[in-house]
């Protein structure tokens, strides 16, 4: 297997007194599209939150265990410096309601980029990157709302490149879009793992099957909290899997 | 069969009736505010003259002159008053929305119910209160004098439960997905808040501002004893002056010149009018933004 990119051991999280997670181990492999699955509720987001403690942001939640990126835990880092590492793509696109420049050019931005031209270059190369150039180019200063769903979603993934993350976290990116926008989400993706470490999360399991190398397979346990059953190479989870769950999961038996 | 079209026509007769009461109640309470406006506008506008607003009233009893000082007087007022409760309404605002509803002490959170109370009370409370607050602290404790001063600083407690009110709706009608995809960049809860929050609601907090420019415009009571009542050009801060409205009363209550307080009058009416036009345009221009 690859080296890892991100590493859970252990790791335990807690909306107040309901376990969300328990115990999930997991490495995800650098330059791979890695994706979970698992039914609803599963705990599928609230790892993928973890991965960027976007799980801060809701009142009452607590952690154990730990979660490392490229060998150093993430919960001793400045969270501004591993969100600056690790971008996020939200399961509805989100563009702010600015220009598809000053979206693009939003995380730079904050991150102390003045200069005219190095953020020209940077709006630039994010939209060559995320497929939305040849569409843009002519018109940067149309807001952000009024593209199409698809193209919505590729102007945020856009934005997530701008900062130059190493990981890219994907929630269910493709669940509110038309298959022919799914479809240039999915070529995207496997265009961006040559530069990026992708984790997704999906209720698809044909996506996960066509666009992930690795599958981590999630399930409740009796106390509703979300436990990591299986993890390994995509065509091993889905041809012939360890576990029986991971079997009567994919052959579509519950979920 | 019969008893039954007799019932079905028996609900539509009801149907009937109730409608023409409400037409009634609507085409009564248009009519009622037709009147009103209308008279206003109809006495007063006979007696406007390019005069009238270029030249300051004469005092005295006669009520003669026109109203270039009351002009000045309120324009002036308003700038003040808004320069005042802007920062500090809309500071509230954002700080009850963004950061006190994400605050776990229970402490903060007491203070906080205690606060949207209070917002809530003060509202409602009559502006002479806040005039009769503003004499005793303004006026006479800090010896403000009846000023401009003491008046936009009695004002801002007027108006700054409508600019945190407002500020509030504005901010609540951010998606929370902007501020998600903000703080997931590594952008601080600060610079989420004035770069992508603030100006996603701009149009609805300056709806708040121009609807205290127009309360401003429109209160006399609270002027009363905070500005004075000098119908001289105002010249500083520490000034006594005299708005539009309060200029009405001081016409009507203290001259014989009924036709002036008319004329003055209808000059507000217009002014109020185009506030609210102005707050229409920007209201539809606001769920235009956000309905998308």
């Amino acid at each position: 297997m690859t080296e890892a990119r991100m590493r859970t051991v252990d790791y335990n999280l807690y909306y107040g007194s309901f376990k969300a997670l328990t115990n999930v181990t997991l490495n995800i492999p650098v330059n791979r599209i890695t994706a979970i699955i698992g039914p609803s509720g599963c705990g599928k987001s609230s790892l993928l939150r973890s991965f960027n403690r976007m799980n801060e942001l809701i009142p009452g939640v607590r952690t154990t265990g730990e979660v490392f990126l490229d060998g150093e835990n993430i919960f001793s880092k400045d969270v501004v410096e591993l969100r600056k590492k690790v971008g996020m793509v939200f399961q509805r696109p989100n563009p702010f309601p600015k220009s598809v420049y000053d979206n693009v050019a939003y995380g730079p931005r904050i991150h102390g980029i003045r200069d005219k031209t190095i953020l020209a270059e940077i709006v630039e190369s994010s939209l060559k990157s995320a497929a939305l150039w040849d569409e843009v180019k002519d018109n940067l200063g149309k807001s952000g709302l009024a593209l199409s769903g698809g193209q919505q979603q590729r102007l945020c993934i856009a934005r997530a490149l701008a900062i130059e993350p190493e990981v890219v976290l994907m929630d269910e990116p493709a669940s509110a879009l038309d298959p022919v926008a799914t479809l240039k989400i999915e070529e995207l993706m496997e265009k961006l793992k040559q530069k990026y470490t992708i984790v997704i999360v999906t209720h698809n399991m044909q996506q996960a099957a066509r666009v992930s190398d690795f599958t981590a397979f999630m399930l409740t346990d009796e106390q509703r909290s979300g436990n990591m059953i299986e993890f390994g190479p995509t065509t091993d989870i889905f041809t012939n899997p360890v576990d029986s769950r991971t079997e009567d999961y994919i052959s579509g038996r519950f979920g | 069969m019969g008893e039954k079209v007799n019932r079905l026509r028996f609900r539509k007769l009801r149907q009937t009736g109730a409608f023409s009461l409400l037409w009634f109640a609507g085409a009564v309470s248009v009519l009622i505010m037709v009147f009103v406006v209308g008279y206003v506008i109809f006495k007063g506008f006979v007696h406007l003259t390019p005069d009238f607003f270029t030249t300051p009233p004469r005092g005295g009893l006669s009520g003669e002159g026109g109203i270039s000082s009351t002009i000045i007087a309120t324009v002036y007022l308003v700038i003040c008053t808004l320069i005042v409760a802007t920062p500090l309404g809309v500071g509230a605002g954002v700080f009850l929305i963004e950061y006190a509803d994400n605050l776990k002490s229970s402490m903060i959170k007491k203070f906080v119910a205690l606060a949207r109370f209070g917002v809530e009370t003060l509202a409602g409370v009559p502006s002479i209160i806040f005039g009769l607050f503003g004499y005793a602290l303004f006026v006479t404790a800090m010896h403000f004098g009846f000023s401009i001063l003491s008046a936009a600083l009695a004002g801002s407690c007027l108006v700054i439960p409508v600019i945190i009110r407002t500020t509030e709706e504005a901010l609540k009608a951010v998606p929370d997905s902007y501020r998600y995809a903000s703080l997931a960049m590594g952008a601080s809860r600060w610079e989420t808040i004035r770069k992508v929050v603030l100006p996603s609601a701009v149009t609805g907090i300056s709806t708040g501002l121009i609807l205290s420019a127009g309360r401003i415009v429109s209160e006399t009571a609270i002027f009363y004893v905070t500005l004075g009542g000098s119908y001289r050009t105002p010249t500083s801060i520490m000034s006594s002056g005299r708005t539009m409205a309060l200029h009405v009363y001081y016409l009507a209550m203290e001259t014989r010149a009924f036709d002036k307080a008319m004329a003055t009058g209808a000059v507000l009416v217009v002014l109020i009018i185009i506030i609210n036009l102005v707050i229409n345009v920007i209201s539809r221009r606001l769920s235009a933004e956000t309905g998308s």
